[in-house]
């Protein structure tokens, strides 16, 4: 046996690492020894920017973060800035925004899947995942015009109102969609190759998690049932009835039993926030951080001038911090403000899920075999530009 | 969220405890905040067991400089508590809390790299997002937002 170790880079530029995210393993024949996860290559300075912004201007910064569910991170930015501002949203775009949100994160799960299996070597999943992807992201298209970045909510509500194609959109999907999740779980689940990838793989119990600041699927796929929908709900979440998906191992196949599950209870908790959906208006004309109605602009000077004030100045909130965190498919995604009270944030700190998450890497996949490193990172879920900002 | 034992066991250290939309906030001296954070992490009616978040905050020009703000959350309770310490701009150097709070890692080295604040007995203080050869810290007032030549 040698002594000596081989150093070995995994990325920047590897199609496993999911993004620009360089890891240094140091390998002993195909024994992790250590390993030392490079991150920044993809900093974008987002926070900096955000100083620089009207608190309007920095909801498609959002977008730019985590954007395999840009969504989520709109919503915890509104939600934050609402806070500030102690705006009350209107229950119908609570719901909207919930809907949203959970097939937000179906979407996000999906790309996950895909990927993670395809990293595994099974190749199938990855089209039927982007298949039901595809169809999610032609409801955000039909309704923000966007697929990726769709930029829908506004602080105070949404940018406009849902029309019934949503509606019968989301039912369509809902309606099939159980079935479809029984089809990747016939090709995974129980299939051997695959327990045999990730059973035992990367394995963090609830109490490593805690003490690393893990959460989401991660933290409860080693046991844990926190989950901030149900533990400080927010969008109206405490009307809704699902399951909080659970595991028992905290290993790389119960973080995929419980995204899959989530999945399931994703589309429920939006099934129901379409067909329980309240009347009413969709965002709080008479606030001061709210542009008011576009018909408006065309009749009224004082709509006008308001208009061109929030565009080129913004409001001002009070004077004052708030730090809101709502679920994201990742985790604890939290947004951090401080207002000076001037138009623009004095700080602007994201809380990015991915950003913890992968710090629990090197515990992780010490001791493990290189073919391991892919299964561990793939089973993180991160997205760099969210982890590099 | 009953504060007052907290109060009590570190006195003088604790300033001003403000609530702002039912957000609570401390404020507390340099000095204390290891044995603080421990205090907090470790009391039974508290238990705040999980970091959520740590960030630098630049006030510049105003006075003291910084404040290093600590989000901590209790998974057995559900509170949450915000902890603020203000650092001079002179010398902004403050005790790591990776002792307290593994997660705290990262985090601090993110507010090293992006504010220059340098964290005691960090067990590998580098910078995390910049290059390792970038000179200045971005998230600094003083930093300008665009533009090529060095600050």
């Amino acid at each position: 046996m040698s002594a000596e170790t081989l150093s070995l880079n995994l990325g920047p530029q590897h199609p496993s690492t999911h993004g620009v995210l360089r890891v240094v393993l140091e390998l002993d024949g195909e024994t992790v020894v250590s390993a030392r996860p490079d991150i920044g290559f993809l900093h974008r300075g987002i926070e900096k920017l955000a100083e620089n912004r009207t608190y309007h201007q920095i909801i498609v910064l959002t977008d730019r973060l985590d954007y395999l569910a840009a969504h989520s991170n709109n919503l915890a930015y509104v939600m934050a800035v609402e806070k500030l501002m102690a705006i009350d949203v209107p229950r119908r775009a609570q719901y909207v925004r919930a809907a949203l949100a959970e097939l937000q994160r179906i979407a996000s799960h999906l790309f996950w899947l895909g990927t993670h299996a395809h990293d595994l070597g099974a190749m199938t999943p990855l089209f039927y995942a982007l298949r039901e992807r595809e169809a999610l992201m032609d409801i955000f298209e039909s309704l923000a015009g966007s697929r990726l970045t769709p930029s829908f909510l506004r602080i105070g509500g949404l940018a406009a109102d849902i029309d019934d194609g949503f509606v019968e959109a989301v039912r369509s999907f809902t309606d099939t969609f159980q079935a479809r999740v029984d089809e990747y779980e016939t090709l995974l689940t129980e299939n051997p190759i695959w327990k045999y990838r990730t059973k035992g793989v990367g394995v963090l119990d609830a109490s490593d998690c805690i003490r690393l600041g893990i959460s989401g699927p991660m933290l409860r796929g080693a046991g844990q049932a926190l989950d901030l929908r149900k533990a400080q709900p927010y969008c109206c979440y405490d009307e809704f009835h699902f399951e909080i998906p659970v595991g028992t191992q905290g290993d790389v196949y119960d973080r995929y039993l419980v995204r899959i599950r989530e999945m399931r209870e994703s589309a429920r908790i939006a099934r129901q926030a379409v067909e329980g959906l309240p009347e009413g208006g969709w965002t709080v004309p008479g606030s001061p951080a709210v542009f008011p109605a576009k018909g408006d602009l065309k009749q009224d000077i004082t709509a006008v001038i308001r208009h061109f004030g929030l565009v080129m100045e913004g409001f001002k909130p009070p004077v004052g911090e708030v730090y809101h965190a709502i679920e994201s498919p990742r985790g604890e995604l939290g947004f951090y403000i401080v207002s000076d009270g001037e138009s623009r944030p004095l700080r602007l700190k994201v809380r990015p899920p991915s950003f913890v998450n992968l710090q629990g890497l090197v515990k992780m996949v010490r001791g493990r075999l290189l073919a391991d490193v892919v299964a561990v990172i793939g089973a993180v879920d991160i997205v760099l530009a969210e982890v590099d900002r | 969220m009953n504060l007052d034992a907290i109060r009590e066991r570190f006195g003088g250290a604790i300033g001003e405890v403000t609530v702002f939309r039912g957000e609570t906030s401390l404020t507390v001296d340099r000095d204390s905040i290891a044995s603080l954070c421990k205090a907090l992490r470790d009391e039974e009616a508290l238990a705040f067991d999980f970091l959520s978040d740590l960030c630098g905050v630049d006030r510049h020009p105003a006075s003291p400089r910084f404040l290093v703000v600590y989000h901590l959350f209790s998974t057995r309770h559900g509170h949450r508590l915000r902890v603020k310490v203000p650092l001079g701009g002179e010398d902004p150097v403050i005790d790591s809390v990776v002792p307290v709070w593994e997660t705290a890692d990262w985090h601090e080295r993110e507010c090293f790299d992006l504010f220059g604040i340098r964290f005691r007995n960090h067990p590998d203080l580098r910078r995390i997002l910049m290059p390792e050869d970038f000179e200045g810290h971005p998230l600094r007032k003083d930093f300008p937002l665009e533009g090529t030549a060095k600050p």
